[in-house]
């Protein structure tokens, strides 16, 4: 797959920006500040339809215009596809293919597929769970669409759960004499009446939708574990073999902790993904925390805690891995996104911002081999010195808002 | 902004469902031009609707009388009753004339977010309607959302012991449409709860 053409409305620092591309290496380049990355942002937000650098839609649509509109012609296997977004803040976006309206905007993601390496990816190695988790969410995605779903109605109960064990929590400090009086006989037997009586109800929804995601990440992270391995010893061949863990919340998940190496049991017995198993593990576990979750008015256990733990060799990465290090392992584990990705079918679209600035010479050599096959690959650099002699290609100079080719 | 009572009515009117403030302007400007007598007209059926509908004793439905029209019929089967959330979603399924029992009407779904929990549904009403034994079966319609889905579990569960049907509609694909065009999520479900072929 890739992108034959790119134009841009409004978005972010360009009026109006128009740019043919070709199969192979493109690489932009111009001073900081300029907007380079702001065209390879668009490309990345037609694919996954959210920005890697922002959280919310409002700072893509250029200071002073009510929406941005992006589109590109992806080509796959000789077909050509056009597809057009339009960036609402605030309201919902509009997506159009070969011209004709998508009834959701949704439904548009995935026409173009990208694995985007850039500087906020040292977050994975270094920064909280949360960036990990995000990491395995949006490459289940990816991979699968319908786990948008699954995501968004984990979060929902939740929210809906918190809410609930958050008014316990006040009922409980309260005292709430005199509330079951009203009720007549039968239906407080039942327990009704009680803020408590619904939340084995949340619970079982939970861990349903929990289950759910906790199975797919963990198959997941199984497939991920022998291709960050291998991308890590290809760019840090003298480092300590890095290893992944999914460190869950779900008792007895996390293995011998600390240790790197004991990744390939994650502790479930036959099948670590089994759906129905995870799911009474979670309503048991449920069960075990609950005076403290209604303690502290939050839910404690399931797949929002977790984290991936990253290992070189005995050592956790986080803390202990080197600045160099830690660069090589945030590549890696977006060079084993890009290999699953490629292996389901349809070559995605690199984009490697700035990332070259960051590397020594010899790990830039290892990294521009190994990208260099890709059918895209898409650069973003300071100055045409950062990007490696094995990646030539052709190049666009970008100052000011204006793109202009080189060569 | 306009002047006083104007205002007033756009605001008003801004706050129903599905009405925006540029919709409610327009609204208002077309009362404003409107014979005052549709005008009167409207203000009386406005406030007959508050005065006059109520809730059925037995199922919550809206009525017109103590009891509703659903109710009252005695040629409707005693032995099922359908739970749905609101009284809209009565007449959506008495539009498919395929059901032939009674109904109850919750008042909406358990949400904590929204401090709605089963004290503040007709819970209680359905339970006593149900302890006299003579419902056999219990459909539960409530919405195919997290809530509704709750609010069935929940419901499931408290009626348990009474030993009775308890069923819940299927959700899945819609019927007469192109398997290519669901989404995924309904696709899902549609897979979920696929039913042995009987031939």
């Amino acid at each position: 797959m890739y992108v034959a053409h790119l134009s841009l409305t409004d978005f972010r620092s360009y009026d109006t920006a128009d740019l043919g591309l070709e199969p192979g290496v493109t690489a932009f380049v111009g001073p900081n500040g300029q907007g380079k990355t702001n065209l390879v942002e668009a490309l990345g937000y037609v694919a996954t339809q959210s920005s890697h650098r922002v959280a919310t839609d409002a700072p893509l649509v250029r200071h002073g215009a009510a929406r941005a509109i992006v589109r590109c012609v992806v080509v796959r296997d000789d077909r050509r596809a056009l597809v057009e977004l339009e960036i609402n803040p605030g309201k919902a976006n509009r997506a159009r293919l070969n011209r004709s309206p998508i009834s959701r905007a949704r439904d548009a993601v995935g026409l173009l597929r990208t694995v985007l390496f850039a500087p906020e990816d040292l977050a994975m190695v270094k920064g909280d769970p949360s960036e990990r988790r995000r990491y395995l969410d949006d490459l289940l995605v990816a991979r699968t669409p319908r786990f948008a779903g699954v995501r968004a109605d984990y979060d929902r109960v939740l929210k809906q759960r918190g809410a609930l064990l958050r008014t316990a929590a006040q009922a409980r400090r309260g005292g709430r004499s005199g509330r079951r009086a009203e009720n007549d006989a039968g239906f407080a037997a039942a327990g009704a009446g009680d803020p408590l009586s619904t939340l084995e109800v949340w619970d079982a929804h939970l861990a349903r939708y929990g289950a759910e995601l906790l199975a797919a990440r963990l198959e997941l992270v199984e497939a991920l574990r022998p291709l960050v391995a291998a991308s890590y010893a290809a760019l840090a061949p003298d480092s300590a073999p890095a290893g992944l863990v999914y460190r869950g919340t779900l008792p007895g998940d996390a293995p011998d902790a600390g240790d790197g190496e004991g990744a390939a049991d994650t502790g479930h017995g036959a099948d670590p993904a089994d759906r129905s198993v995870l799911e009474k593990r979670l309503r048991e576990a449920l069960a075990e925390v609950r005076s403290a979750e209604l303690e502290r008015g939050v839910t404690l256990v399931g797949p929002h805690r977790d984290d991936l733990f990253l290992g070189l060799g005995d050592l956790p990465a986080r803390g202990y891995a080197s600045h160099g290090e830690s660069w090589s392992f945030a590549l890696a584990l977006r060079l084993a996104a890009y290999d699953l990705l490629r292996a389901d079918g349809g070559d995605p679209v690199l984009i490697l911002d700035d990332v070259f600035a960051e590397l020594d010479s010899r790990r830039r050599r290892r990294l521009a081999e190994i990208v260099a096959p890709a059918e895209q690959v898409l650069i973003t650099a300071a100055v045409p010195a950062d990007v490696p002699p094995e990646l030539a290609g052709a190049r666009f100079d970008v100052t000011e808002g204006s793109v202009g080719r080189v060569r | 902004m306009y002047e006083g009572v104007l205002q007033n009515l756009i605001d008003e009117l801004g706050m129903l469902p599905g009405v925006g403030p540029k919709s409610a302007q327009r609204i208002a400007f077309h009362l404003l031009a409107a014979e005052p007598a549709d005008v009167k007209r409207l203000a009386h059926a406005l406030l007959e609707v508050k005065d006059k509908v109520r809730f059925c004793r037995v199922c919550g439905n809206v009525a017109a009388e103590e009891e509703c029209r659903i109710c009252r019929d005695t040629r409707r089967d005693t032995h099922v009753i359908c739970v749905v959330e609101e009284s809209k979603d009565v007449v959506a399924i008495e539009k498919t004339r395929e059901f032939r029992g009674r109904y109850h009407v919750l008042g909406g779904a358990i949400s904590p977010i929204d401090g709605v929990g089963p004290d503040d549904l007709r819970i209680r009403e359905l339970m006593t309607r149900l302890a006299d034994g003579r419902v056999t079966e219990l459909i539960i319609a409530t919405d195919p959302n997290l809530e509704g889905e709750a609010t069935a579990t929940y419901l499931a569960r408290l009626v348990k012991p009474m030993g009775l049907k308890v069923t819940r509609l299927a959700s899945g694909l819609p019927v007469g449409g192109d398997l290519e065009y669901a989404d995924e999520v309904t696709l899902g479900r549609a897979f979920e709860g696929r039913r042995l072929l009987d031939v």
